[in-house]
């Protein structure tokens, strides 16, 4: 019930709010999302860790087709849900300064996106889980095409077509699952589990390619990550938090759920492949992040840095990796949507992003330059920090894997030192310009999207043990289906 | 049955209208009657009737494409109410289209080929003419004429056929050719090979497949839009459940000799028509273009014929006849006079009509197959069907074909959208037509949901 109620509320609040006047609509939006970020704090009360899927709902939806709204929360989503209803409250008061052209779409938009990713991170029926991630995509769209910067038309059109030919080639993996269960075939996460691990592994490698298409998209992993500055940069702020924040984690989800335990032997056999993808992704992206000139670019950077460890890690099939991976999500997500409201204030103070024309706003704002500097610091993964617990584990897990690799993969740390530390020093310290110099400090709106970030990136990273506890046992069930193919394999 | 006689009736009474100065009730008639003919087919559900010594045979199959096309002709009627009324002679107009869905009901429900023939000339010749509607408009007549001339070169072919597989198999009746055809280890003379090919050709001309499809797109951009919009419906079904009807129930026990034709035309058809769709300027093309590419989704469930492909087929053109008939409605508010706009009219439409351009929106996401709404289902289950019966290859085309259909239809939502335009005056629609967008809104987006309310049927 708690299920359905997760992935309905937002879309009555859509409707509800689509009957509203323009005025009413943030104070709504902001509303409809506490009241889930409410609802997900009652799961969390009543999860046990230890029980598996739970809240589980099953109704027959196109029974001819074997599908059907079949949603459950074990750990892994609990995870998700928390993120994305924890940020979105976040996301709707950063957008609470701006006055957007029709906020009744803009709102009901971002409430729509809600329902499709909370839905996305419960399904346990593949259509479902493939109808979720469709939808997550077309308030994206919108919002990046209607309230986007320079360009937008041609940068969220390729974004558009990019995502969904990945998606399509997800869709003929699951056809082609759903083929192979027996009898009344169904879409059912566990027949469609079963029918993959039954499948000859050279089979299992072509699905696994199949899937692993669209989730590297949607991360993005290098090679498929070419979408991804320009759109972030046309993105609106809003648009940007809701793509690297939560819609980058489906991606991972997606890794997770639907593809590590469907086709382990295929996984097995491929992950080396995108291990090494990864981690090129991680250097490359690094690199770029270095030279931008422009903050949010070199922020939509070093998210793909850190995903791309992230991916690394998870694929090492190590316990310690996909540990990482479920913290390293939390953090990051967290992370970069306080990163990009940062540039967001700077940008609507100075009306630049550029870094080489910022300088010194350190003196007339001290209160955003600290919360920076904790943001910064969770983002380099310094020690206490959100950042630090997650990246160290995933570091440890490509290490264990590889010396080399995990050398390598250890540079996001090193890199991200470099580009981070030297975009604050280049942003908020130094001499004051012209731009800089009436800088005003943080307001109240502000203050109440960023404290509750910085909190969380310092409570996370000296405590994540509750974090972690949520996902224990879900992350420790999946190993167990990984390690007894890797067992057999060896 | 019984709705044939209601078109009928309603068509002559289209026509004594006129000579009885009573145009006034015309319309709500035609819509009632067109709503009971729909009720009465459906009452027939689950009883198989035959009629004039088994030339017309109302199985599930033909009553479920019947009301369907019953159904849309009633939007469709509700799309063209002012544009007939301003323009020409209201009562000749609805005659021709009600006639002409006459001819498209048996064109569904034949079980003789006699029949088939006769249904496609009466919803042709009906369709000549009302290409031809506009009749000062030199583009309007030369799409008649071409209209004409490619029509009667289909249907030659297509009789010639019919009078081959006659001479094989010494009967025009399904069944029994059915029967004669599937008699095992029997070696048939080629002549019924050459028979089915030309039947097969003529109907490819009639549903616009490629490489017959020439025609199609000069007479869709002639024709005014709302006779654009009836042929990119109503003819499509009905073209469409008479090609399936023909070669799922009687030929497909010979269906090694003709699949792969059909495997190659359908290939074709995805492929040429929804590139050549990307470089047309005029909305109006495009959209022709986009009805040729779905009339290859379709025709993929022919290629992998199995026990739900006939079910898939009724989603299909269900789904898109309600997408179709909301596309050309707005593109008929939105061009008004002017009939071939670009799609550089459609510029900043979400400040003109902020209605219009969600429409318009959710009609063209449906088009380019995009869940939640019908349009993805449609072609979600066509690509099982082909997957069940192997044809990977065929889907994975399928996929790349719609992903290039992505790139049209959402050139229109960009211009809604992202451009702004120097007309700024808000455009007014009569309340029918919102009336009616409401309806395909609801539809694109209920059936989309609750498949189950259609594949269920048959």
């Amino acid at each position: 019930m708690l299920t359905t109620a997760l992935i309905f509320w937002p879309l009555a609040a859509t409707l509800i709010l689509l009957a509203l006047d323009a005025p009413l609509a943030k104070g709504w939006a902001l509303a409809a999302s506490l009241v889930e970020l409410l609802l997900t704090i009652i799961v969390v009360v009543q999860f046990e860790p230890a029980a598996g899927n739970q809240f589980v709902v099953n109704y027959p939806w196109v029974a001819s087709l074997g599908i059907s709204f079949y949603a459950g929360i074990d750990g892994i989503s609990l995870l998700l849900v928390l993120l994305t209803t924890l940020l979105t409250p976040l996301i709707v008061l950063s957008s609470f300064k701006n006055s957007y052209d029709k906020p009744v779409s803009f709102y009901s938009l971002i409430l729509f996106m809600e329902a499709a990713l909370v839905g996305v991170f419960v399904a346990l029926d593949g259509f479902l889980f493939y109808i979720f991630w469709e939808m997550a995509l077309i308030p994206i769209y919108f919002i990046c095409l209607r309230w986007g910067g320079v360009n937008r038309g041609a940068v969220t059109l390729k974004f558009f077509i990019y995502t969904l030919a990945g998606s399509l080639v997800m869709l003929v993996g699951l056809i082609y699952l759903y083929f192979q269960t027996p009898g009344q075939h169904s879409f059912a996460a566990e027949a469609l589990y079963a029918a993959g691990q039954a499948l000859p592994a050279s089979t299992q490698g072509l699905i696994f390619w199949a899937m692993f298409l669209a989730f590297a998209i949607k991360m993005p992993i290098f090679p498929f990550h070419t979408w991804q500055p320009d759109t972030y940069n046309t993105a609106p702020t809003q648009g940007t938090m809701l793509l690297s924040g939560i819609m980058l984690k489906m991606g991972i989800f997606g890794v997770i759920r639907w593809l590590l335990p469907v086709v382990p032997q295929g996984v097995n056999e491929w992950a080396s492949t995108a291990i090494i993808l990864s981690v090129i992704g991680i250097v490359y992206a690094s690199c770029l992040a270095i030279v931008q000139k422009d903050l949010k670019r070199l922020i939509a950077y070093s998210s793909t840095a850190h995903v791309g460890l992230i991916a690394a890690g998870l694929f090492t099939l190590n316990k310690i990796g996909m540990q990482g991976a479920m913290i390293q999500m939390v953090s990051h997500g967290i992370v970069i949507v306080g990163l990009f409201y940062i540039i967001d204030i700077i940008f609507s103070r100075t009306s630049t992003q550029e870094i080489a024309s910022l300088g010194g706003i350190r003196s007339a704002a001290p209160l955003l330059t600290t919360v920076f500097v904790v943001v910064m610091l969770g983002s380099v993964a310094l020690p206490l920090t959100s950042g630090f617990v997650g990246e160290f584990l995933l570091i440890n897990a490509v290490f264990q894997y590889n010396h080399v690799v995990g050398a390598l993969a250890g540079l996001t740390m090193i890199l991200g030192a470099v580009y981070m530390l030297r975009s604050f020093q280049q942003t908020m310290l130094g001499e004051t310009n012209t731009r800089t110099r009436n800088f005003i400090d943080l307001g109240t709106n502000e203050k109440i999207v960023l404290y509750p970030i910085v909190v969380l990136i310092i409570i996370i990273g000296i405590y994540p043990a509750p974090l972690l506890k949520i996902s224990e046992a879900a992350v420790d069930s999946l190993w167990n289906v990984i390690a007894n193919y890797q067992a057999v394999n060896q | 049955m019984n709705a044939v006689y209601i078109l009928s009736g309603l068509g002559i009474f289209s026509l004594l209208s006129e000579i009885f100065n009573i145009r006034k009730v015309l319309f709500p008639i035609v819509l009632l009657g067109l709503a009971a003919a729909a009720l009465l087919l459906i009452m027939d559900w689950n009883s198989v009737q035959s009629y004039y010594s088994n030339m017309l045979t109302f199985d599930n199959y033909a009553v479920a494409f019947s009301a369907g096309i019953s159904i849309v002709a009633l939007l469709w009627f509700m799309m063209s109410k002012d544009y007939f009324e301003n323009n020409t002679h209201v009562t000749d107009h609805f005659a021709l289209v009600l006639f002409s869905l006459v001819g498209a009901v048996f064109m569904v429900s034949y079980s003789n080929l006699a029949m088939l023939f006769l249904g496609i000339e009466i919803l042709s010749i009906s369709l000549y003419i009302l290409a031809g509607s506009k009749m000062k408009d030199l583009f309007s007549n030369e799409a008649a004429f071409k209209y004409f001339l490619m029509g009667s070169f289909a249907t030659g072919f297509l009789l010639f056929g019919i009078a081959l597989v006659y001479g094989v198999t010494g009967s025009f009746d399904l069944n029994i050719i059915a029967e004669t055809v599937a008699a095992p280890s029997v070696n048939f003379p080629s002549l019924l090979y050459a028979g089915v090919l030309m039947m097969m050709v003529g109907l490819a001309f009639k549903i616009s497949a490629v490489p017959f499809h020439f025609w199609a797109p000069d007479v869709y951009e002639g024709s005014p839009t709302v006779v654009t919009a009836f042929m990119s419906t109503i003819v499509k079904i009905a073209a469409f459940a008479a090609f399936f009807r023909l070669f799922s129930t009687c030929f497909a026990a010979v269906s090694s000799q003709w699949v792969d034709v059909v495997q190659v035309i359908t290939v074709l058809t995805l492929v040429v028509s929804n590139i050549t769709a990307v470089y047309q300027n005029s909305v109006k093309r495009m959209l022709a273009f986009s009805s040729v590419a779905h009339a290859g989704y379709m025709l993929i469930t022919l290629v992998a014929l199995n026990e739900v492909s006939d079910s898939a087929i009724l989603y299909y053109v269900v789904s898109y006849a309600t997408a179709s008939i909301a596309a050309f409605t707005i593109l008929h508010n939105v061009a008004f006079e002017n009939e071939n706009v670009t799609a550089e009219a459609f510029n900043g439409l979400v400040k003109r009509n902020p209605f219009m351009a969600f429409t318009m929106t959710v009609a063209l996401l449906s088009l380019a197959g995009i869940p939640p709404l019908a349009g993805f289902f449609a072609k979600y289950y066509i690509f099982t069907v082909a997957f069940e019966s192997g044809y990977v290859g065929l889907v994975l085309l399928a996929i790349l074909t719609s992903l290039i259909g992505i790139y049209y239809y959402f050139r229109i939502i960009i211009a809604m959208y992202l451009k702004s335009s120097d007309i700024i005056t808000p455009i007014e629609t009569p309340l029918l037509h919102r009336v009616l967008m409401v309806i395909c809104l609801l539809a694109s987006i209920i059936l989309g949901v609750a498949p189950d309310l259609i594949i269920r049927l048959i």
